[in-house]
C-alpha cells in the first residue's frame, strides 16, 4: 500500500464531504505542509445562507492560501479553492473552475459527483480523491470514474467516521486503494507529491 | 446518474453541427458544462450509439427543440440572492427613480422568476408604472412559461423567504392567486414586461438602457464570449446606467472595466 501513495504522481487533490466531514477538515488543514505542489479542491454539503462560513474557518487553520472559488479562476499549487454553496464546481481541460447552476444531484448543490467526475476527465491518473463522512450516497458514482481513469481513490475509515453512510457506500461499491483514519490523512496528504 | 459516454471531440462535432444546421453557435461556451449537459441529455433519452444521437439532432427539428431546453441550464428562483435584491431595492432602482422612464433588460431571463422579482420591488418603490422590463432568453420555452407567470406553489415558501430577507415587508402571497399546484402573479406585473428571445451569442444591442441584469448565465461562457457580451451590454447601456451579475460573476478582466464602478459589495457595477 504504502508502495502505491509514494510511486502516485498527484497533480491535484480533491476532497468531498458531507455531515461530520467539518471536523475531518478542521484536524488536517492545520497539519498540512505550506510546501505541498499541487492545488486542493473542497466539495461539501451545506446550506447556502452559510456560504463563506467554511472558507472563513479554514484560513484561520493553514498555511496554504484558502479561496472561495470565482468562474475561471485558475488552480494553482499549495492553494486550496472551496466550491461556493449552491453552485456544481467544473474542472477545465485548461486547469480553471467553470461553476454551473443546473439540478441538484443526489440532493446536492455542489454535488461531490459532479466534481470528482470532472477533475477525473482532466487530471485521469495524477488525480487523488478522498471522500470523507456523510449520510447520504454522493461521491460514489464519481469515485467510480475517479478509478476507471486510473485516479487515486481514498475513504475515510467508516469504523471512525461521524457519520458512516456515505464512507461505507463507497467501501463497498468502489475498490478504493486506501482507507484511513481522519488522524491518518495529514500524513497521507504531505507525502504526495506531484513529480518523484 | 451522470454520464460519462461523450468525448471532447464528439462535443466539438456536434456543436459544429448544431451551428451549421440551426445557426446557434455554443462553440464557446465553458466546456466541461456544455459537455456535461451533452452527455446528460444522450444518457436520458437512451440513445443506442453517439452517431443515432448525432443524427437526430442533425435532421429532426422537433428533438432539436428539445436539445435547446436541455442544453442551456434553466434553475433560476424568485429573489435569489437576497442581499443583491436589497442593493436594488436600497440603492439602485431610486438612483433610476429620478428617471421619466425606467427601461431596464434581463437578458437570460429563464422562466421569469428574475423579472416578477424585479416588478414587485419597482411596484413597491411606486415605480412600476414609468419602468418596462424587457425579459429575453435563448430559449424560447422558457419564455413561454415566462410570460404565464406562473411558478409551481411548492417553491413559493423558499421564495416569500427570499423576498423578507431582501428587505420586503408586504405580505407576500398578496401578489398572487394560488390554486393546487400553481401560484398566479398579478397581471400588473407582466403588463410591464416585454419577453423576446434574444441570443447573447449572435444578437445585437436593441435599445439602451439605465439597468441590465444578467445573472448567472456568463457561468457558462468561455473568457472571450464574455468580453464580447460586457462589449454588447456596454453598447446597450446609457452613462450611469447599472448592469447586475449573478454573484460568483465578474466584470474585472475585461480590458474596458475601468469604466465601471462597482456598488459596495454586490456583482453590480455602474457606468461612467
Ligand atoms: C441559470 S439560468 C439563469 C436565470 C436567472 N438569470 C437567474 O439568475 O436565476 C441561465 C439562462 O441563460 C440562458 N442562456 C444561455 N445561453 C444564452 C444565450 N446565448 N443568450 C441568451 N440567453 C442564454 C438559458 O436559456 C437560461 O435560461
Amino acid at each position: 500500500m504504502a508502495q502505491t501513495v509514494i510511486n502516485n504522481t498527484c497533480s491535484a487533490l480533491v476532497i468531498g464531504g458531507s455531515a461530520g466531514s467539518l471536523d475531518v477538515l478542521l484536524e488536517v488543514f492545520p497539519a498540512l505542509k505550506a510546501e505541498i505542489d499541487f492545488p486542493i479542491v473542497l466539495v461539501t454539503h451545506r446550506k447556502s445562507g452559510s456560504d463563506s462560513l467554511l472558507t472563513d474557518l479554514l484560513k484561520g487553520r493553514t498555511s496554504l492560501n484558502v479561496h472561495e472559488v470565482e468562474e475561471k479562476q485558475e488552480m494553482l499549487p499549495a492553494n486550496v479553492y472551496i466550491a461556493p454553496a449552491d453552485y456544481h464546481l467544473l474542472i477545465e481541460q485548461n486547469h480553471t473552475f467553470s461553476l454551473d447552476y443546473s439540478e441538484k444531484i443526489n440532493y446536492s448543490r455542489p454535488s461531490i459527483d459532479v466534481t470528482f467526475q470532472s477533475a477525473a476527465e482532466v487530471f485521469k491518473s495524477e488525480l487523488v480523491c478522498i471522500l470523507l463522512s456523510g449520510s447520504n450516497a454522493d461521491g460514489v458514482e464519481g469515485l467510480k470514474i475517479v478509478n476507471k481513469h486510473g485516479g487515486m481513490v481514498v475513504i475515510q475509515n467508516p469504523s471512525t467516521a461521524l457519520m458512516p453512510y456515505m464512507p461505507q457506500q463507497a467501501v463497498n461499491i468502489v475498490k478504493p486503494h486506501l482507507v484511513l483514519h481522519s488522524y491518518e490523512m495529514a500524513d497521507f496528504i504531505n507525502a504526495l507529491n506531484k513529480k518523484n | 446518474m451522470i454520464g460519462d459516454s461523450i468525448d471532447n471531440e464528439q462535443v466539438e462535432l456536434l456543436l459544429n453541427d448544431v451551428l451549421e444546421v440551426y445557426g446557434y453557435d455554443f462553440l464557446e461556451y465553458s466546456h466541461a458544462s456544455i459537455k456535461r449537459r451533452i452527455s446528460r441529455l444522450f444518457g436520458l433519452d437512451n440513445f443506442v450509439s453517439f452517431a443515432e444521437f448525432r443524427y437526430t439532432v442533425k435532421s429532426d427539428k422537433k428533438y432539436f427543440k428539445r436539445f435547446l431546453e436541455e442544453i442551456t441550464v434553466n434553475v433560476t428562483e424568485m429573489f435569489r440572492d437576497p442581499s443583491f435584491y436589497k442593493a436594488l431595492r436600497k440603492d439602485v432602482l431610486p438612483a433610476l427613480g429620478t428617471y421619466p422612464f425606467i427601461r431596464i433588460w434581463v437578458a437570460g431571463c429563464s422562466t421569469g422568476e428574475e423579472a416578477y422579482s424585479l416588478a414587485i420591488l419597482l411596484k413597491e418603490l411606486n415605480l412600476l408604472n414609468k419602468s418596462l422590463i424587457y425579459a429575453t432568453d435563448i430559449n424560447p420555452s422558457v419564455l413561454e412559461k415566462a410570460k404565464k407567470g406562473m411558478f409551481p406553489i411548492n417553491y413559493l415558501k423558499g421564495y416569500s423567504e427570499n423576498y423578507i430577507q431582501s428587505g420586503g415587508v408586504k405580505d407576500f402571497s398578496s401578489y398572487y392567486t394560488a390554486n393546487y399546484t400553481l401560484a398566479k402573479f398579478d397581471e400588473n406585473l407582466s403588463s410591464k414586461m416585454i419577453f423576446s428571445t434574444h441570443n447573447l451569442v449572435s444578437d445585437r444591442s436593441f435599445n439602451e438602457f439605465q439597468l441590465i441584469l444578467c445573472r448567472n448565465v456568463l457561468i457558462y461562457f468561455d473568457k472571450d464570449l464574455q468580453h464580447k457580451v460586457f462589449q454588447l451590454f456596454d453598447n446597450s447601456l446609457e452613462n450611469l446606467g447599472y448592469l447586475a451579475l449573478g454573484s460568483k460573476e465578474s466584470l474585472d478582466f475585461w480590458p474596458n472595466a475601468k469604466g465601471y464602478k462597482r456598488i459596495k459589495t454586490e456583482k453590480i457595477w455602474r457606468k461612467l
